[in-house]
């Protein structure tokens, strides 16, 4: 019974503990990419601005949920939502510290995969319903890019599984004793990065809402807290993709035991995710067909010989 | 002068009763009369005979002549239009003016020769009244198109209080809208492919972040590719023109500053010098290197605003906020020299409003040793990244012919590989005296407009820089009695000075009947002011010939073909100012 309990509790502090970090990332972001600016960021609420979070949040809350009329109403109120569940159902199989995890499934990855590929219906059922030609077009580019980079970033994960002989990620991390994946699978590291910032949409691959061209581009009709879940689950995903990239090429939460495992593993993730803010403050946006052009011609290649060379290494090892 | 007789004597002995008589003005160029039947044939031979070589079609506008007290010696006319053309090979404008009578002037288009002639007579059209035959596509184009009366008529009223009152009732308001619905016929738009696929029409502002400003572009795109494009213009429009009318010559000054609302006092250059060759004053050294340093400064702070936009354009968060913060600093110098920072309205017909204050240079060399660095960290973080070169390297290209026929100026035609920049060429404000390099390109894409753009900015500060080791002393005021207010400190001993004072101050100065007409290298392009004086307080006409205008109405020429990610980019690279297109 009381296993029960510890699950439902790790379930909660997950949920919890997600859905916090991604809020709290707005501050966060705002106030590095001020810093990388040279400028203040929110300074106003609370000490260093850090209740800009809370003032942000009431004011989402608060502010008219309108729904255009000329909207599909169901999928319109369908699609935020979807970006949210899929991204906290990914959650469930990540593995926080040893045995923090909600569900050490053997096919952990695969699952994690198919729930990002779930996360692409959000972009064109909000781009499709909103009745909007700048909807439309962000909802299309956006249903591109993801079902393209999909691919990649499924193969490149593939070294890594090879290596392990395993889907499940707890046995991932503990794969990586002797040596972080990230040095033999740095190939696989480098296209998932790049497939991660592509899922994620977010700039310099931010297509689907180019500001500068598209208004808005998928969300462009959404308005208070259906906004707000675009805007939450694009920061759910930002972390969700550091967890992986943790997990999957730098060891999760090994690290020398001065520190619990659970710092090791935030620590590493906070990095990674701070390296996404810094790509957003550094990089201009390519355009549609270069993006693609980069996944086609570049990305798979290089993933299939990723999974080729591993694939050749492995078998000579056995 | 045998340049004078050249282009006379050329056009008499071609067309022998087309030129009716050449009228003396104040400015340093030739203005012909001509005969409405020979217009259309005389423009052609200036255009394509190689001795005359005027290529470029400068400006076209109109006059309405109906209250008009001093012509003298000048055809009949109520409606008169004036094209200025320039000549790169000569070096020379040429103004030609042709005379129309009755109640429905109408003239042959101009766009048979030049097709930057369209928007220019549809405008002329939209203000005047004035029909041009065989225009393709006679509507209003600043205008909404409900609008009654054509508003630079003499008739047509310049307050709304004479206008009465303004209702805008349910079905009017429904009225107005409809007028905005875009109908792909009247442009001559189909609405599906040959192949029978629909074409999509997106509707790119009025209010859109990538236009910065109110433009109205609307797209016919198949798929992301881009069509065709219409831009629908007028949206910011003030009457900048007409207010001309009703301000005296020295209350006219701060309007100027908003014409092109980056550059401050740089569109107050070219409205003062017009006004100074009209009244014949001659600028003191240290109000014209005063002038050239802050028209520098504001070049500087135009390409700043250029240059973060464009980066944003292309997705690139970070330029703009260092940009804008370096646009701060020198809104510091600007602000403690001028007293303000965008719009200083600081040039006055004579000079300038006060000397520099004490310690200015410390102030500008501080800005000088801040920038240099400043813009390498740029080069290395925009123009090299590989990302912007990718956006950029072969978009939104054109070669230097179409330039100029489409009345491109500036770093635009500069970029095409067609060295010509005014300051060079036909120098103004002592611009000779200075040691600067002109940035030409090769491509004519979007990447050598920015690098140019960049590279104007270090040959600014060079500019700067010699102002402040040179700066000469003397006054910064012309000691002509229709400079404007006169030197304060000798009202209370000359009485020449203290009557100029009270004049000029409440009525406003006398400029002689004349016409004039000035221009500069504007940090978007040639800038200039045709002012006709009809010897009053206020100009009887004031045309504002702006860089954008022009520029604009060539973006769908060469964006056919690109996607809407790469119209943005063209659109950031040319560089306009709403205020600049609609005046």
């Amino acid at each position: 019974m009381s296993e029960t309990w510890a699950q439902i509790l790790i379930i909660i502090c997950v949920l919890l503990g997600t859905v916090t970090i991604a809020a709290g990332l707005i501050y966060v972001e705002r106030k590095m990419l001020a810093v990388w600016q040279q400028r203040s960021g929110p300074n106003r609420v609370g000490p260093f601005g850090s209740l800009q979070v809370l003032a942000d949040m009431i004011k989402i809350f608060f502010k008219e949920d309108w729904i255009p009329p000329f909207v599909d109403k169901k999928v319109f109120i369908l699609a935020p939502t979807i970006i949210m569940l899929s991204i906290l159902m990914s959650f469930s199989i990540v593995p926080f510290a040893p045995g923090l995890v909600v569900a050490d499934m053997n096919v952990g990855l695969l699952f994690f995969l198919a729930m990002s590929s779930l996360g692409t219906y959000t972009i064109i059922l909000a781009g499709w319903s909103s009745d909007n030609k700048y909807a439309l077009i962000g909802g299309v580019r956006g249903a591109a890019q993801m079902i393209s980079y999909e691919v990649f970033m499924s193969l490149s994960l593939m070294g890594v599984v090879l290596q392990t002989g395993s889907f499940n990620m707890t046995d991932i991390v503990n794969s990586q004793k002797g040596l972080w994946n990230v040095i033999p699978q740095f190939i696989g590291f480098v296209i998932f990065l790049l497939a991660g910032i592509a899922e994620t949409h977010r700039l310099p691959f931010d297509l689907p809402e180019a500001e500068s061209e598209l208004v808005a581009g998928y969300h462009s009709e959404y308005s208070g807290m259906k906004f707000g879940m675009f805007f939450v689950g694009e920061y759910l995903g930002i972390t969700l993709i550091s967890c992986m990239i943790a997990l999957l090429f730098f060891g999760g939460w090994l690290g020398p035991s001065f520190l619990p495992g659970i710092v090791w593993f935030l620590i590493k993730m906070f990095a990674f995710i701070l390296f996404f803010i810094l790509l957003r403050a550094a990089l201009p946006r390519p355009r549609y067909d270069q993006l693609m052009g980069l996944g086609w011609k570049v990305l798979l290649p290089l993933s299939l010989l990723n999974v080729l060379v591993t694939g050749a290494i492995v078998l000579l090892n056995s | 002068m045998p340049e004078k007789t050249d282009i006379l004597n050329s056009l008499k002995t071609k067309f022998p009763e087309a030129v009716l008589c050449e009228q003396p003005t104040r400015d340093e160029f030739h203005t012909f009369w001509i005969d409405k039947k020979f217009i259309i044939p005389v423009l052609g031979y200036l255009k394509n005979e190689p001795g005359l070589n005027f290529k470029f079609l400068f400006d076209l506008t109109a006059i309405d002549e109906q209250a008009r007290k001093y012509r003298q010696g000048q055809p009949e006319s109520t409606f008169t239009v004036v094209y200025q053309l320039l000549s790169f090979e000569r070096n020379e404008f040429l103004r030609l003016k042709v005379g129309l009578v009755g109640s429905t002037p109408s003239v042959a288009t101009a766009s048979t020769v030049w097709p930057n002639a369209n928007w220019y007579e549809r405008e002329v059209y939209d203000m005047f009244g004035v029909k041009f035959d065989g225009h393709p596509h006679m509507e209003r184009i600043i205008m909404p198109r409900s609008w009654k009366g054509h508003p630079l008529q003499k008739c047509h009223p310049a307050r709304a209080t004479e206008m009465g009152p303004f209702h805008m009732p349910e079905d009017k308001m429904l009225g107005e809208q409809d007028l905005y619905q875009f109908k792909p016929e009247e442009w001559g738009l189909k609405k599906t492919s040959d192949d029978n696929k629909d074409f999509m029409f997106l509707n790119l502002g009025p209010q859109h972040p990538g236009t910065h400003g109110i433009l109205r572009l609307i797209l016919q795109m198949d798929g992301e590719n881009i069509v065709n494009v219409v831009p629908d213009i007028g949206y910011h429009h003030r009457g900048a023109e007409k207010m001309g009318e009703r301000q005296s010559w020295h209350t006219y000054i701060p309007y100027t500053d908003r014409v092109e609302y980056l550059s401050g006092v740089m569109n107050n250059y070219p409205y003062v010098m017009a006004v100074e060759k009209l009244g014949g004053i001659e600028i003191p050294d240290r109000a014209k290197v005063i002038r050239i340093m802050l028209c520098e400064l504001f070049r500087i702070s135009s390409h700043l605003v250029w240059y973060g936009t464009f980066a944003q354009d292309l997705g690139m968060m970070t330029p703009v906020f260092l940009m804008f913060y370096d646009r701060e600093k020198l809104f510091e110098v600007i602000e403690a020299i001028c007293g303000d920072r965008m719009h200083p309205n600081w040039f006055r017909i004579g000079g300038v409003v006060q000397d520099l204050p004490n310690g200015w240079e410390g102030l500008v060399r501080g800005f000088l040793k801040y920038m240099n660095p400043r813009l390498k960290e740029y080069d290395k973080m925009v123009l090299r990244n590989r990302i912007f070169k990718g956006r950029t390297k072969g978009i939104g290209i054109y070669n230097t012919e179409e330039a100029i026929d489409w009345g491109v100026s500036g770093v635009g035609l500069r970029a095409t590989g067609f060295d010509w920049d005014l300051r060079k060429r036909m120098t103004y404000g002592g611009y000779d005296q200075f040691d600067f390099d002109i940035p030409v390109g090769s491509n004519g894409d979007c990447y050598d407009r920015a690098v140019l753009r960049s590279e104007e900015i270090r040959q600014s500060l060079r500019i700067i820089e010699q102002c402040v080791n040179n700066m000469p002393a003397g006054p910064y005021k012309s000691h002509n009695p229709l400079t404007t207010p006169p030197d304060k400190k000798f009202t209370m001993y000359d009485i020449e000075t203290l009557i100029n004072h009270f004049v000029n101050v409440t009525w406003g100065p006398v400029i002689p009947p004349n016409e004039g007409f000035s221009l500069v290298e504007a940090s978007k392009g040639l800038n200039g002011y045709y002012l006709v004086s009809d010897g009053s307080t206020t100009s009887y006409r004031t045309r504002i010939r702006t860089p954008s205008f022009p520029h604009i109405q060539f973006v769908p020429y060469f964006s056919k073909g690109y996607t809407i990610a790469d119209l943005l980019a063209i659109l950031g690279s040319v560089d306009y100012v709403l205020s600049d297109i609609d005046r």
